[in-house]
């Protein structure tokens, strides 16, 4: 019998920019998709042992556990502040934060939308999953209308809970935002998708196109009380229709850009 | 250096940048604007990072992102905007990065107004950020020593990993008198090994305030009282002025410790014993120096422009033995050393009680002063 050796090639592995530690997180959650999506990246620049990253106080609060390259952790919302006092004085690292919504849409209003305005040369990944999920399921900036969560017990009422705060449209709207896009993490298109766009984010500061920011939908199975399948359904029906995924900014310079 | 007529504000913001400061990251306040101007137009012309924040929160967020790179940063601001900044200076504590604040203080509380004030006392000597954590304060009295006390507060923050003020008030940060400001210290080309700087042929590491575990977070308490204690030791420092044989001794920092002076030297010159204790660092505070001073003196005369805030801790230093009485002026009013000697004149005269509250007989001797009607 002739066998004929097949040369082994390696698909798949971890990236070098992701640890090897066991997250945090819960099963099913999307923070795995994003931190790992964040790490390929990196490893394909060449950029860890010049990334910095900041974490946020949330879910990913150990987040820097969870990467291979520097990082700091921030005060609640303070991320971006944080991100422009190392980017000002390290003006050649790539230095990026990774904030939920709660920290960066409510809290950390004021030091994002500031950030951008100033086409601070950082990159901003955005979890959205339309609630607190590390003091367990509060309502957030961006729940939904109608949405229940444990501090909107009959549903986010916006008559006196006020509306979605729908981020990368806000941003887009600033002059120094470079790149500022949404995408989603409920099936394998929109993830690789996803991957692309932050990418384009980090590329963006790298040629100092100004401020970029990734917006990525996400789930929480647990706070929303539904099971993980489920989850990425409700994303598809309910979040997609109020947070349209789509490019809100892209600076002329990138539109040639082949990654 | 010859002597130049400078500005407080000015010489605080110029003898940072002669002592490398290599970011500063502010927003305007009065009394202490022209320390911000003067950093924005000075830093980028030497090629270092000056920037406006949107507001005091993000001010010290960005000092704090700035500090964990390992370089030698500042911010500045004045009272309002100190409060502003408690959150970040309690994550600087709890992640043992060096840093250096200015708060020329103002009237309060609330907006108050814009006049010279002590009132920030308690604020930042006792507290301000949750949590355990003790910065070193310095407090100027004049030029030259706000100066000499922004290069000290750079090399003190630095040696012990911590958080070190000088806390100057509206009269130290507004008014103009001959000083030398120091050379230029070339800019550090070294950096700290716990500095984030991007892992470049090392280990990643982070810097962070966070320690979940409870076990944890007491250790890094622990070391932090640690590193304080070996402040307490090391880092008292102090002015005294004709102690040697004072029967009756003043206590002010700062602008009242420079007044109460001229009082004393009044007082001295119609031969009365009298002399003056200026705290230099309010933390560590002298505790030991004032309880000897009460060993052989009769009488402490505390004077501040708050309603007594340093008080108690002279209080705490003498432990009864010697009568302490209290002058104040309260919300931007600042005394004049004809008001401390009139005191100085009463208290050698009057039998002082040991007991009773040096307070409550300061606010009933001050209401005529105040005009004040039930």
């Amino acid at each position: 019998m002739v066998t004929t050796a097949t040369p082994v090639q390696v698909v798949y592995k971890r990236p070098a920019s992701l640890s090897d530690t066991p997250t945090h997180y819960c099963p099913g959650c999307t923070h795995g998709i994003a931190h790992r999506l964040i790490a390929e990246v990196m490893d394909e620049m060449n950029i860890r042992e010049r990334a910095i990253g900041v974490a946020p106080v949330g879910c990913s609060v150990f987040a820097y556990n969870y990467f291979t390259c520097d990082f700091v952790e921030a005060a609640h919302g303070r991320a971006p502040a944080m991100a422009t006092g190392i980017k000002r004085v390290l003006p050649d690292r790539v230095v990026f934060t990774y904030q939920g919504d709660g920290d960066m849409a409510s809290i950390g209003m004021s030091e994002i939308v500031h950030a951008a305005g100033r086409g601070e040369n950082i990159t901003v990944i955005f979890i959205n999953n339309a609630i607190y999920g590390m003091t367990g399921g509060q309502m957030a900036p961006t729940s939904l209308p109608g949405q229940k969560t444990t501090s909107s017990p009959t549903g986010r009422d916006v008559e006196s809970m006020g509306f979605p705060m729908k981020m990368a449209e806000l941003l887009s709207q600033l002059e120094g935002a470079g790149y500022v896009v949404r995408r989603s993490l409920h099936d394998p298109k929109n993830i690789r998708m996803a991957k692309k766009a932050i990418r384009l984010a980090f590329e963006t500061q790298i040629r100092g196109l100004g401020f970029s920011m990734v917006e990525l939908l996400s789930t929480c199975n647990t706070n929303w009380g539904v099971s993980v399948l489920e989850a990425m359904q409700y994303l598809k029906d309910h979040m997609l229709p109020v947070y349209p995924i789509g490019d809100y900014k892209v600076s002329p310079a990138l539109e040639n850009l082949r990654v | 250096m010859p002597k130049e007529l400078l500005k407080g504000n000015v010489a605080m913001a110029e003898a940072a940048v002669r002592a490398g400061v290599e970011a500063y990251f502010g927003y305007p306040i009065t009394p202490q604007t022209e320390l911000l101007e003067w950093m924005s137009e000075r830093l980028p012309a030497l090629g270092r990072t000056f920037l406006q924040a949107e507001s005091e929160v993000a001010a010290i967020n960005m000092l704090y992102g700035a500090a964990c790179t390992g370089a030698r940063v500042m911010t500045s601001s004045s009272s309002p905007g100190i409060s502003l900044m408690m959150e970040g200076l309690s994550y600087i504590a709890g992640t043992e990065v060096p840093v250096v604040l200015i708060d020329v203080m103002r009237g309060g509380p609330g907006l108050g107004n814009i006049a010279p004030s002590q009132g920030d006392y308690n604020q930042i000597v006792h507290g301000g950020g949750h949590g355990d954590y003790h910065p070193i304060v310095l407090a100027p009295s004049s030029i030259q020593e706000a100066i000499d006390f922004t290069v000290l507060a750079f090399d003190l923050a630095e040696k012990y990993r911590t958080i070190a003020f000088v806390i100057a008030d509206g009269n130290i940060g507004q008014m103009m008198e001959p000083a030398e400001l120091p050379p230029m210290r070339p800019l550090r080309t070294e950096y700290p090994e716990w500095a984030v700087r991007g892992a470049m042929g090392r280990e990643h590491h982070f810097l962070s305030s966070i320690y979940i575990d409870p076990k944890d977070e007491e250790v890094t308490n622990y070391r932090l009282m640690q590193v304080w204690n070996r402040i307490q030791a090391n880092e008292v420092r102090y002015r005294e002025y004709y102690i040697e044989d004072a029967e009756l001794v003043v206590v002010g920092f700062g602008t009242a410790g420079r007044i109460s002076l001229s009082a004393v030297r009044n007082a001295r010159a119609q031969g009365l014993k009298v002399g003056l204790f200026r705290p230099i660092t309010l933390s560590p505070y002298p505790f030991k120096e004032l309880e000897e001073i009460s060993q052989h003196a009769k009488k402490i005369l505390v004077v501040e422009m708050n309603s007594g805030q340093m008080l108690e801790d002279v209080q705490r230093a003498v432990k009864g033995r010697i009568p302490v009485e209290f002058y104040g002026r309260m919300g931007g009013m600042v005394p004049f050393p004809d008001e401390v000697l009139a005191e100085i004149l009463r208290i050698q005269q009057e039998e002082i009680p040991l007991d009773g509250d040096p307070r409550q007989r300061w606010m009933e001797r001050f209401a005529p002063i105040i005009n004040w009607k039930n």
